[in-house]
């Protein structure tokens, strides 16, 4: 867009951009808001939210600040960014704590007014750090006194100070807005769309960004305009998308695709919840979002849809899923198709709630009582959520089981920009239920055998209300083909090997593990879910240095593709890096008796490139 | 497919290939027998009736029924027929649960189904005990009950189900008695044809680790004394003479002797349709062990909204007001961006 400033405009190839406040400050929709205008710009964008599991931490205080990074560039790109070039903190809390990603001659930008007696003492401050020198030193420092000017851009509209306050937000993004040279149409029309029936608000708003946009292009203090150009992405219609909502379009899609109503069983719990918001409005899509009691019945009620025929999904976060570990057995013995969601979270326990973790793997691979294998599969990016909701559909129709579909607080809050698919080019799960008997009822004649197993080993799927189908299911043990009960010793080793080996076969039914690099050579990063981003970045830069590394990211958990261990034994090295202690590692030594070493972080944060380029470099100097 | 041509079923149509193996002498006996002939009577075809329940000797229910079935998890019956119902409103659905399984480890299961009044059948079979892991007290044995793992006798107070059932907004409430088979099937029958969530509790025998629970309300010589069988729109009558009857005292009830100037009219009347439940709780706090004869019967069957059809008339507004779902749409709405 052109502006009319004199001021001289420098391009960038990149830039990140953080805002930072009290969560009552409304630093999330600043951060969305830039995202969104950002992706329309053009760019490649990659986002990080980062909030307190408090919904209102006392005010100004350390546990109230919550935060928003934009990564926007004119290429490629996988990670919200390490550090920061320009930073937005709307009181003294938000600066302590959000300081340190803030590079060496970055942009800082600080609400002034906040920065009082009461503030800075929340924050820790013994003198505040506005007035002695200390940040002009390392940061290009911008004192704005937002209340001060917020409040005369609103005055008028017969708003209270409080409500004029709660506009701060948007005279904060307009003035980002101007320094990164960006649209405000794109909030123009979010403003009307969602205060539309409020005129004052809509109004006030709308005066907020612009007088934001107007103090950059006119305060002096403030010298450069920044643009970052469009990426180069591969042709087609973009949006922009986070990654529980595409996981909620993926069901969507593949209920719809496969002709079948989708049931959601899901209780609230971050950071799972906005599946099941996402799912509710889509009702003329024959969805219907249960939201259950508990999580126990959340999960119980999916395996009733299941069995009733349906496409089933039940949704949650960690503590959820160690509810649900008794039902998921049953889901395994009566092998019903579904599709069980863990949005990971820190754990153990309640554990950090609105933080990332990857340490529910074990739980997924084995936290049921009895051999209870399930296959699990898992979302590497929020775009790539879409995709993996369908595969996990087709793999439960097609072998008839419940799959495990994992991702995690950063996917799952994260977005990045989607490449929408042509519908015609989205491939139907085809279900198939068992045809009524040519002859017969079960009292005469042909009986339904309803544990009878095709060469997948999966079993037929009868929907109630098929006549001469009737038959029961249950959690004691199954006589195989008749799945009647049976405590006959040898049969339940049989199933137990039966249901072990079904899961095998799915390796015959997904493609082959790839690898990004060279086939062969120094050392293979492997790496699972969220930091896909993070571990392609790093190995991107190792080879552009020259090492022979590789990077193989997984999205099949169980099992494991069919060339995996050919895949690892290619390297000299293998290295893992998971956010957890170890749990996908342990599962390569266990199956391979592979010597694996581990990049491993329990911090509720994603990975920085840095820290994974630093131990690739050290693993190969080693 | 039209009832008319439907063929005729019988009981033993709805017997299942699978031995029966309760203990020799058990209630639940008695109960499937009536749940068989009760079914053919309702026009519904086998194919279309599921049987859920959860785990206990009753929970076992589902394997002797030629229908479709499934035998879940411990309390999770109610959460497994409600995806069911949700999913597909046309089948009907029964939950067979006990005191252990409905009340204790299903409790909260028990409560949200009732209130949701999807068009459930819930069946609880009240033994006063844990049969299947063999005899431990459960949630509706009486205070003092010596059992396993009571030795002095149980000292938490029973939960009384009805009453939880009437607080969770039951729209469907009744009680009957496994060896009361005429009466036992007149219940079923009306549990099956009413629109909501229906439940029934069934006093049962567990002749093998709390016999004789219920023989108060069973002997021929006691249970005119010690049962009140419920009537819509009859005064409240019972004993052998027909000469006693339940009247209200402020807000409490009591036993009265007819005649000596008390007559029919000094009665309650039962109106299982009363729009506010108070009578009905009223009538699921007579105990026997308080003097009071414990009604049977329906104590409560009111038309109220049931979820399994708001859920899909939602369905079929959002359908009416947006159009079917369309993919195209769905991705492209709001903002998009072309690269070229
Ligand atoms: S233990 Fe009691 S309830 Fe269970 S089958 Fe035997 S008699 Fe019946």
């Amino acid at each position: 867009m052109s502006t009319v400033t004199e001021k001289p405009t420098q391009q960038l190839e990149e830039a990140t951009v953080r805002f930072c406040g009290d969560s009552g400050d409304g630093m999330q929709l600043a951060g969305t808001q830039f995202t969104n205008t950002s992706a329309l710009a053009g760019n490649d964008v990659a986002t990080f939210p980062d909030f307190p599991a408090e919904i209102r931490a006392p005010r100004g205080t350390k546990a109230g600040v919550s935060g928003f990074q934009i990564h926007f560039s004119s290429h490629d790109i996988y990670t919200p960014g390490d550090t920061v070039d320009a930073l937005v903190a709307m009181n003294p809390a938000a600066l302590i704590t959000n300081l340190g990603d803030l590079r060496d001659g970055g942009i800082l930008i600080c609400n002034e007014s906040a920065f009082d007696k009461k503030g800075l003492a929340q924050a820790g401050y013994a003198t505040s750090p506005l007035e002695d020198g200390s940040l002009e030193k390392k940061f290009k420092l911008h004192k704005v006194d937002m209340t001060k000017l917020t409040r005369t851009a609103v005055d008028g509209l017969g708003l209270s100070q409080k409500e004029a306050d709660r506009c701060r937000n948007f005279f904060a993004m307009g003035l980002v807005f101007w320094l990164y040279d960006r649209s405000l149409d794109p909030t123009m029309r979010f403003i009307e769309d969602k205060f539309g029936k409020k005129p004052e608000v809509a109004e006030a708003n709308r005066r907020a960004l612009t007088a934001g946009y107007n103090y950059g292009e006119t305060v002096e203090a403030i010298n450069t305009q920044y643009h970052v150009g469009k990426a180069e992405l591969p042709p087609g219609t973009y949006r922009n998308i986070m990654g529980n909502t595409a996981l909620a379009w993926g069901l969507v899609a593949a209920a719809h695709l496969s002709g079948r109503r989708l049931f959601l069983g899901a209780y609230p719990i971050t950071p799972a919840s906005d599946i099941l918001h996402e799912l509710a409005k889509h009702k003329h899509f024959d969805v219907l979002t249960f939201q259950a009691e508990d999580e126990i019945a959340a999960v119980t009620a999916t395996i009733g849809a299941s069995f009733a025929g349906e496409m089933a999904v039940t949704a949650s976060s960690g503590p959820g899923i160690a509810l649900k570990g008794e039902a998921l057995g049953l889901a395994v013995m009566t092998e019903l198709p579904m599709i069980v969601i863990n949005v990971q979270r820190g754990g153990p326990s309640t554990g950090l709630p609105t933080k990332t973790e990857q340490a529910d793997l074990f739980q997924a691979m084995y936290g049921r009582n009895g051999e209870c294998p399930m296959p699990v599969i898992a979302a590497a990016s929020p775009a790539d959520c879409f995709d993996v909701a369908q595969e996990a559909w087709r793999i439960a129709v097609e072998h008839m089981l419940p799959v495990f579909l994992l991702t995690d607080g950063y996917i799952a809050n994260g977005s990045e920009p989607w490449r929408l698919p042509e519908v015609a080019s989205l491939k139907p799960t085809k279900v198939k239920y068992a045809e009524p008997l040519a002859n017969g009822d079960g009292s005469n004649g042909e009986t339904f055998l309803p544990y009878e197993r095709n060469e997948r080993l999966s079993r037929p799927w009868a929907r109630p209300g098929t006549p001469t189908l009737m038959h029961r299911v249950g959690g004691l043990e199954k006589q195989d083909i008749t799945g009647n009960v049976s405590y006959d010793p040898a049969n339940h080793q049989h199933m137990i090997e039966t249901r072990a080996k079904k899961v095998e076969l799915i390796a015959d039914n997904i493609p082959p593990q790839k690898v990004d690099g060279p086939e062969s050579g120094d050392l293979l990063v492997v790496s699972w879910g969220g930091p896909y981003g993070a571990c392609a970045t790093a190995v991107h830069a190792a080879q552009a240095a020259g090492k022979a590394v590789a990077h193989c990211h997984l999205r099949y958990l169980n099992p494991f593709p069919k060339n995996l261990e050919q895949v690892l034994r290619s390297y000299k090295r293998v290295l893992v890096a998971e956010l957890n202690c170890g749990q996908l590692r342990s599962i390569l030594r266990d199956k391979f008796l592979l010597d694996a070493a581990g990049l491993n972080k329990v911090q509720g944060k994603p990975f920085q490139v840095g820290e994974i380029l630093e131990r690739i470099n050290t693993e190969l100097a080693s | 497919m039209s009832v008319e041509s439907l063929p005729v079923l019988k009981p033993n149509d709805f017997a299942s290939d699978q031995d029966v193996r309760w203990c020799p002498g058990c209630g639940d006996y008695a109960i499937l027998a009536q749940m068989k002939k009760v079914l053919p009577d309702l026009g519904v075809p086998r194919e279309n009736i599921v049987f859920i329940s959860g785990i206990g000797c009753s929970s076992r229910f589902p394997y002797y029924m030629n229908t479709y079935g499934m035998h879940s998890i411990h309390g999770r019956a109610p959460a497994v027929a409600t995806g069911l119902k949700t999913v597909r409103p046309d089948l009907q659905v029964w939950v067979i649960t006990g005191d252990g399984d409905g009340l204790s480890i299903g409790g909260n299961h028990l409560m949200h189904a009732i209130r949701r009044n999807m068009d459930l059948n819930i069946i609880l079979f009240n033994n006063r005990i844990y049969g299947l892991t063999k005899g431990q007290y459960s949630p509706t044995s009486l205070l003092g009950a010596k059992t396993k793992s009571t030795p002095m006798g149980a000292i938490d107070n029973p939960l009384n189900p009805l009453s939880i059932v009437i607080g969770a907004e039951g729209t469907f409430v009744a009680r009957t008695i496994d060896t009361n088979l005429k009466h036992m099937g007149a219940v079923l029958k009306r549990a099956a044809e009413h629109s909501g969530t229906s439940f029934v509790e069934v006093y049962q025998n567990c002749n093998v680790f709390n016999d004789g629970a219920w023989d108060y309300a069973k002997d021929r010589d006691t249970k005119e004394d010690t049962t009140l069988e419920l009537e819509h729109g009859k005064p409240m009558i019972f004993g052998k003479n027909r000469d006693k009857g339940i009247r209200l005292n402020g807000m409490d009830p009591e036993v009265v002797q007819l005649g000596k100037g008390i007559t029919e009219d000094d009665l309650l009347f039962h109106d299982e349709r009363a729009p506010e439940p108070s009578l009905a709780y009223l009538l699921t706090r007579m105990r026997h062990q308080d003097g009071f004869p414990e009604p049977i019967g329906v104590f409560r069957a009111i038309e109220s909204p049931r979820y399994d059809e708001l859920i899909n008339d939602q369905i079929e507004q959002a359908k009416a007001s947006k159009g079917p779902g369309d993919l195209e749409k769905l991705f492209t709405s709001g903002d998009t961006w072309v690269v070229e």
